[in-house]
């Protein structure tokens, strides 16, 4: 026991070092957010406007917001190609055969998402906070709850696709897809009042819509938003029971 | 010598294909057991199945006492794998790959002192990607025994490595057979098997053929000496009658004498004898390749 735990951080280590020499990962979780907060922050500022952003000011709303899009490009890009692509050439088999437990190899992944995110969510709040002066959070605890059930969301649905899709060019191919969909319809790109109808319905079923929620309420001082956290929830649990009927060693 | 792994009526197909037909043997502890065959016989498909990464459709399996189907965790534990198949992360440093490697057991050998055997000291910090061919199938070799494993399974292991660094392979995996790790080794040479290994089961369409020690089988299997040496001169016959020989035949100026007993000796003396002295005379004797031919009734690579 004490040595599979020495094992998991042990390789947890070696993905998080991993991880920063990916230049391709590092600019979809870690830099991208931050340009979408200085492109956003530079047009809207943080002046509230009642028809837009829930009725409060943009930086108030993107905040929270590129906490959501930081996990969700970790479960939709730097997840599932990272799995697809050991998968495909062989890494994984390596390590079933060195008897590493798909628990260790799946609980790095898990580990090493939760770094990046919070690493991720340091940098977008304090440049964030420095540049254009947001209201702090009003319910640090629920925000925090909120973080660790979204980012448990994202990782089970990266899971998932890493789980089913099998090659590191399909798991690209997808992961870009969804990646841009949630980004603009789900709540990290232009205020939901604007979209037609048909793009709102659109965001209303992608997970990221019901993170972002499930985050902006704490931060903005709004009643925790149960309907969010238990569809976050749901879709956790139905990614990780897939990804448990779907993943194959190689 | 109580055997360690057991094999019996080991079956595996993929559809209609026949990778494995009917595949019995026995490896004790502390020998170097080879598979030798040509690609696509069922060796490394054999093995796998010995390493609980494949399932098979019928036969049994013991590795350790342990069943691959059943206890695969507390197996691979105790096993070493140099998979055919394989890969780190492009990124990945070799030492990182070795400390890793080295976490998951419980009496993992130092891999420094690993680095050092295997030639890679100087390749510490390199990335996987950077790693020449040679470089890589060494690196897997020591990840395969990192773990200080019972029994170790090397499934091509020589390829991609020159000469030299083979002759340094075979060095070192005597001495892990020597500390008591027992060896499984699959290859499609003829000289490795007849170097490494001390029991060679030749494997041909799914089958074992035979097996036996490589110069119990060239005793067995193999009779011709051969004496080959080159002359201007054109009218041989009388070799013939030289006691022993059983088959003369030449191309253009050389000739290549078959038989059995003191050939050699019996040969030079009849030669000097009828005034040829041939700087080139040599004798050679049979080897595994002799053997892999008259068994299967093909050459490996056919």
């Amino acid at each position: 026991m004490m040595h599979n735990i020495r094992t998991l951080f042990k390789l947890t280590w070696v993905e998080i070092k991993l991880f920063t020499r990916e230049p391709i990962t590092v600019i979809f979780t870690l830099a991208l957010p931050i340009i979408f907060l200085f492109v956003m922050g530079g047009v809207f500022g943080n002046t509230p406007n009642p028809d837009v952003y829930r009725g409060v000011g943009a930086m108030n709303y993107y905040m929270p917001s590129y906490f959501g899009l930081i996990m969700m490009a970790i479960g939709t890009v730097a997840l599932p190609v990272h799995l697809a692509g050991y998968r495909e050439r062989g890494v994984l088999r390596r390590l079933r055969a060195s008897s590493f437990s798909v628990w260790t190899v799946l609980g790095s992944q898990m580990l090493v998402s939760f770094v990046i995110a919070i690493v991720g969510c340091i940098l977008v709040t304090i440049l964030g906070f420095v540049v254009y002066h947001p209201d702090v959070p009003v319910y640090i605890g629920q925000l925090l709850a909120a973080f660790i059930l979204g980012g448990v969301c994202f990782t089970s649905f990266g899971f998932f696709l890493g789980a089913v899709l099998p090659s590191t060019r399909s798991a690209q191919g997808m992961g870009m897809l969804l990646f841009f969909v949630m980004m603009i319809l789900g709540g990290a790109g232009p205020p939901p009042e604007v979209m037609s109808r048909v793009m709102q319905v659109i965001g209303e079923i992608t997970p990221l819509h019901w993170v972002i929620y499930m985050l902006q309420n704490p931060w903005l001082g709004f009643e925790w938003h149960t309907n969010a956290s238990l569809i976050t929830a749901g879709i956790t649990v139905v990614s990780a029971g897939l990804a448990a009927r779907f993943f194959r060693w190689e | 010598m109580p055997s360690i792994i057991s094999v019996k009526n080991l079956r595996k197909t993929y559809g209609k294909t026949v990778a494995v037909d009917d595949i019995s043997f026995e490896v004790t502890k502390g020998e170097i057991f080879g598979l030798l065959g040509p690609n696509g016989a069922g060796k490394t498909t054999t093995v796998e199945c010995l390493q609980s990464l494949r399932n098979y459709d019928s036969g049994d399996i013991r590795v350790l006492g342990l069943n691959p189907c059943h206890e695969a965790q507390s197996l691979r534990r105790r096993i070493g794998s140099q998979l055919q198949e394989s890969a780190l992360p492009d990124r990945i440093k070799v030492w990182e790959a070795l400390d890793i490697f080295a976490s998951v057991a419980p009496k993992a050998l130092d891999w420094r002192v690993l680095l050092e055997q295997w030639g890679l000291a100087d390749k510490r910090k390199a990335s996987f990607a950077s790693l020449s061919g040679g470089q890589k199938q060494r690196l897997f070799i020591a990840l395969s025994l990192v773990n200080n494993p019972e029994v170790v399974f090397l499934d091509e292991m020589t390829t991609g490595l020159d000469p030299a660094a083979r002759r340094v392979a075979w060095d070192l995996i005597r001495s892990v057979r020597d500390t008591g790790t027992t060896v499984v080794l699959v290859t499609h040479f003829m000289d490795e098997a007849e170097n490494l290994c001390d029991r060679v089961a030749i494997v041909d369409k799914g089958k074992i053929i035979v097996s036996d020690t490589p110069l119990g089988l060239i005793a067995k299997h193999t009779s011709a000496v051969r004496v080959i040496f080159s002359t201007d001169k054109t009218d041989l016959a009388w070799l013939k009658k030289v006691p022993g020989v059983k088959k003369v035949s030449s191309r253009g100026t050389r000739y290549e004498v078959e038989g059995s007993g003191p050939l050699l000796a019996l040969v030079a003396a009849a030669l000097v004898e009828h005034g040829i002295v041939p700087p080139d005379l040599c004798s050679e004797q049979p080897t595994l390749e002799d053997v892999f031919l008259k068994v299967t009734g093909h050459s490996v690579t056919e």
